[in-house]
């Protein structure tokens, strides 16, 4: 399993994404995250749950306590219309910085 | 974002506290329990899947710390970490009442002290504007500060031209008519202007007007404050009472505020105007004044000094006879009000923050040894997912909480020791420093420990959160102790050590010179033997002893009643007793001198004839005076030594003749010399006197003195009841043995508050700075066990070890003690106002010190050296 890091500052990009659909609870996000880029993308337990409170801080989030599928309790979160607002802020901004990268790449490969 | 949003979101998180945890848990474990399940689909046997499911999850307190910190307002987590200081000071109860109490006692003793300093030097008088408010003074060949007539007053008032204002006072002793009978009162006279010139107002009724000192006016009277609480139980119609003084009606018109004081005029209950038509006030040689005076804005001090100086020059050319060799003398009303106190109080305030430097220094280094057996501890927090912000704020609260502990303690302490000077320093000599009343916690002392507890927590939280660094948790968990920062720290101890013992020399030096100078002083030469010396002051007014023949008659009459009472041995009069304050004196010239204009003030005072024998002062030379030496014979004299070496250099002044300035016709013989009586204070140079017959020169204020078999405070009751058996008129006050004339004199006080104060501070100082040695000797042997035991396998002996550690203290105290020595000179030579008969650099006073605390030093290490050398060399290496 090729695990990698995620690039720093882009948690909170990655779960505000997979919020944009519908609600999803911790191991969800997690899973879909993990899932989505095909196990490429991890995210520790260890920082979900502290940035979790801080998007809800912020109130790009709100939670709300729902049963799942099989039946159990689990803390939902939602995406808000500040978050909304956010994220489409963050992915603009990371897309722009990817495509400088690239440039920048591309420009060394020529070079070399 | 939107802070105040955030913060109210921070704010109910915070209310509903225990749902946030509940919930966070309940998120977690269903994540894990998820996590769980997924492994188990994959075919892991429920157990492993259940480990395998913490293990990936990871630290869960370690998460929940990262969110309660983002829910943070900080205020919580301080809570919990002052809970866990207490806590841990609990269970560490030794180190934690040694810390709090050796802290409280730097802390209690410096807001004690600075209370003291806060009311003598930095509060102001209660005057309008004081720092412009100057006293003065003329100088004659005696000294500097000595009364102004009424007429130069005038002169000065009316020629300068740099003071906006310029009153005069008096104190002055008057006879209150009381239901009881005479009572001796003291009270000013003042110009009329004297309250409004200081910025007084009355809380009741008035002060004096202008023209209310003149002849035709009506007599009136202000009382102070606490006059009108005790005699008039502050009743609003005490206004146009009428109060009896020296056998004169006076109007009652005012009474002065609270927290009015003048000190150099105190303790004085009742106020009335200096009266022109006075006999004393139209002489210009009769001196009984002192000026205070108002700058005018923009004036400065050497100016005004220059400007009266010419006016008294003026003066003394101008009224040759009156005036002359007397100048101007001029200090600010401060200097004059706290001048003696302020090298003592600075000497205290020194100690003191020397004293609360030593415990600062000490229990940083118990904070640091137990910062040192806390690695352990603190390693396994950090492990355990604390962050190092975190632990280093939990040493902050730690540091925080002993302080604050601390605070409290001392203040309480400080609290209860500045109630004490209004019992402890005699009444009338508070009365001169009545500053010193209504001392108490104030927003100035607060502020004042608020800066120590700043200083000291900011100290004892960067003491152990310096020592830990991130590096050392791992090290701190295999329980190693040989770090190089261990060694640096060692070494730190070792300086602080070497400090505290330099102050702790410093304070020991200052407060042995201090203690013998107080010795020095209660034993000096007096000239008399005050044991067994009872003494009375008497004043005889009114029109029953207007004649000299009457007070002479009084004079035999107290001789002959009280030499009746059983135990007395001899009794005699004097105009003034000795250990006064070295005033009342005359202008005397010699017979047959030519006169060069010099200025002979000689102190002067009339003896009942048997005086020098009752207080057994030593005659040098010529005689006595004889009992029937009255105004039938011819006038004599018996002057001291000092002005025998002064005025008769190599001659024979008996059967010299003296007169004073104004009765040329009237020439005194000297028929005798006697050794110096203190006519001043202890610690003054004795000046030139002449004693003249009592029945020659009677004076209607006097002292008996009465030599006793027996103790002489049993002879004072009987004395008073003798004296108005005689007459019920006659007003008594003071009475007193001469030992304790002594013992409670302002300069034996002074002397004595200053060794006993130091003295405590430096017994303290030597607790402290020994504890210090034992603590940092302790630590470098406990560092050193593992050294030790190698040392001692590689075949060292217990005694070298043990001299190897006796000797690293040894090193210690001598640098303590040369630096304390050098520094403790200097100190000393900056207090030398307060030395008496002993230079800074005693010899035996530094050979004392050195060898006491070098003892002491020595005690305290043996006991560490002897632990090295019981260590076991196995034991000490197995340690790793």
């Amino acid at each position: 399993m090729g695990k990698a890091e995620l690039i720093p500052g882009t948690l909170d990009m990655l779960i505000l994404t997979t919020l944009k659909r519908t609600p999803l609870h911790g191991y969800a996000i997690a899973q879909s995250i993990r899932r989505i880029s095909d196990d490429v993308l991890t995210v520790e337990e260890g920082s979900l749950y502290p940035a979790l409170q801080r998007l809800l801080l912020r109130g790009w989030v709100k939670a709300e306590w729902r049963k799942t599928e099989t039946n159990r309790r689990a803390r939902f979160y939602r995406l808000t219309a500040a978050g909304r607002k956010q994220l489409g802020l963050e992915v603009s901004q990371f897309r722009q910085m990817m495509a400088a990268i690239g440039r920048v790449l591309e420009d060394a490969g020529e070079m070399g | 974002m939107n802070v105040p949003r955030r913060l109210l979101k921070k704010l109910a998180t915070l209310m509903g506290r225990t749902q946030f945890d509940g919930e966070l848990d309940e998120e977690m474990a269903f994540h894990q329990g998820q996590i769980e399940e997924e492994l188990r689909e994959r075919g892991m046997n429920a157990q492993e899947a259940h480990y395998a499911a913490i293990r990936q999850f990871g630290n869960t307190t370690r998460m929940k710390e990262r969110s309660h910190e983002l829910m943070d307002l900080g205020m919580e987590t301080v809570v919990q970490d002052v809970r866990f200081a207490l806590r841990q000071m609990k269970r560490n109860s030794g180190f934690a009442v040694t810390a709090v109490l050796v802290l409280a006692l730097g802390i209690g003793a410096s807001a004690a002290i600075f209370g003291f300093v806060d009311a003598a030097l930095i509060r102001p008088l209660p005057y309008t504007q004081p720092n412009r408010l100057v006293v003065l003074y003329e100088t004659t060949t005696m000294g500097k500060r000595y009364h102004l007539s009424y007429l130069d007053y005038l002169d000065w008032k009316r020629e300068n031209t740099v003071f906006q204002s310029l009153d005069v006072y008096a104190p002055y002793g008057f006879t209150l008519k009381t239901p009881e009978g005479l009572e001796a009162v003291s009270g000013t006279r003042v110009s009329t202007d004297f309250f409004r010139d200081l910025g007084v107002v009355p809380v009741l009724g008035r002060d004096f007007r202008p023209g209310e000192d003149q002849t035709s006016a009506a007599r009136v009277a202000v009382l102070s404050y606490s006059t009108w609480q005790t005699r008039y139980g502050r009743r609003k119609d005490v206004l146009g009472q009428t109060v009896v003084l020296d056998g004169s009606p006076n109007e009652i018109i005012g009474v002065l505020p609270k927290s009015f004081h003048f000190a150099p005029a105190a303790p004085s209950e009742f106020w009335t105007t200096e009266r022109a038509s006075n006999e004393c006030e139209q002489l210009r040689d009769c001196h009984n004044l002192i000026g205070v005076a108002r700058l005018k804005p923009g004036v400065s001090l050497q100016a005004a000094f220059a400007d009266i100086r010419t006016i008294a020059a003026r003066l003394a050319r101008q009224y040759p006879t009156d005036d002359l060799n007397r100048g101007a003398y001029m200090m600010t009303l401060t200097d004059v009000v706290v001048g003696n106190t302020r090298p003592i109080l600075l000497a205290l305030l020194s100690g003191a923050a020397l004293l609360l430097l030593i415990a600062t220094v000490n229990v940083a280094s118990l904070l640091l040894v137990r910062s040192e057996s806390r690695r352990r501890e603190t390693a396994v927090r950090g492990a355990l997912g604390a962050s190092p912000a975190r632990l280093v704020r939990q040493f902050v609260a730690e540091g925080l909480t002993l302080v604050a502990l601390s605070s409290v303690l001392g203040v309480a302490g400080a609290w209860g020791v500045m109630q004490l000077p209004v019992r402890l320093i005699p009444k009338d000599l508070l009365a001169r420093m009545p500053y010193l009343q209504g001392l108490g916690l104030n927003l100035h002392i607060v502020v004042f420990v608020g800066g120590i507890l700043l200083g000291t927590g900011t100290i004892f939280s960067l003491t152990p959160a310096l020592r830990l660094s991130p590096g050392d948790l791992r090290e701190g968990l295999t329980g190693g102790s040989r770090s190089f920062a261990g060694v640096a720290w060692r070494r730190l101890g070792r300086n602080l050590v070497v400090v505290e013992l330099t102050v702790a020399v410093v304070l020991l030096v200052s407060a042995g010179l201090l203690g013998k100078s107080f010795y020095q002083l209660l034993h000096s030469e007096i000239g008399l033997q005050p044991d067994r010396l009872a003494t009375l002051q008497v004043s005889a007014q009114g029109a029953a002893y207007a004649k000299d023949a009457q007070v002479i008659a009084l004079e035999r009459e107290i001789q002959q009643r009280i030499s009746e009472l059983p135990g007395v041995r001899s009794v005699a009069l004097t105009s003034t007793l000795p250990l006064g304050d070295g005033d009342n004196a005359e202008n005397y010239w010699i017979v047959g001198r030519p006169y060069h204009g010099e200025q002979n003030e000689i102190l002067d005072r009339e003896v009942s004839y048997d005086y020098f024998s009752t207080v057994e002062a030593q005659l040098l030379r010529g005689r006595y005076f004889r009992e029937d030496e009255d105004e039938s014979k011819p006038l004599v004299a018996i002057i001291n030594e000092r002005m025998a070496q002064r005025y008769f250099p190599g001659e024979d002044p008996l059967g010299q003749q003296i007169y004073e300035q104004g009765d040329e016709k009237q020439h005194i013989e000297i028929v005798g010399v006697v050794n110096d009586i203190q006519e001043g204070q202890l610690n003054a140079a004795p000046g030139p006197a002449v004693y003249l017959p009592f029945r020659q020169n009677p004076s209607k204020d006097f002292a008996v003195v009465v030599r006793t078999r027996q103790d002489a405070d049993a002879m004072l009751p009987m004395m008073t009841a003798t004296v108005h058996r005689i007459d019920p008129g006659l007003a008594t006050y003071d009475p007193s043995t001469m030992r304790e004339r002594i013992h409670d004199s302002p300069a034996a006080y002074l002397h004595r508050s200053a060794a006993y104060l130091v003295g405590g501070f430096a017994a303290l100082a030597l607790v402290l700075g020994v504890v210090g040695l034992y603590g940092v000797i302790s630590y470098t042997v406990s560092q050193r066990t593992r050294e030790i035991g190698v040392r001692m396998a590689l075949g060292a002996e217990r005694g070298s070890v043990q001299w190897m550690v006796l000797r690293e203290a040894a090193r210690l105290t001598a640098l303590g003690l040369t630096a304390g020595v050098v520094c403790a000179v200097g100190a000393a030579a900056l207090m030398r106002s307060l030395l008496f008969g002993v230079e800074p650099w005693d010899f035996w006073t530094l050979a004392g010190v050195s060898a006491v605390l070098g003892s002491f030093a020595l005690l305290a290490s043996f006991l560490p050296a002897r632990r090295a050398a019981r260590v076991d060399p196995m034991d000490a290496l197995r340690v790793e």
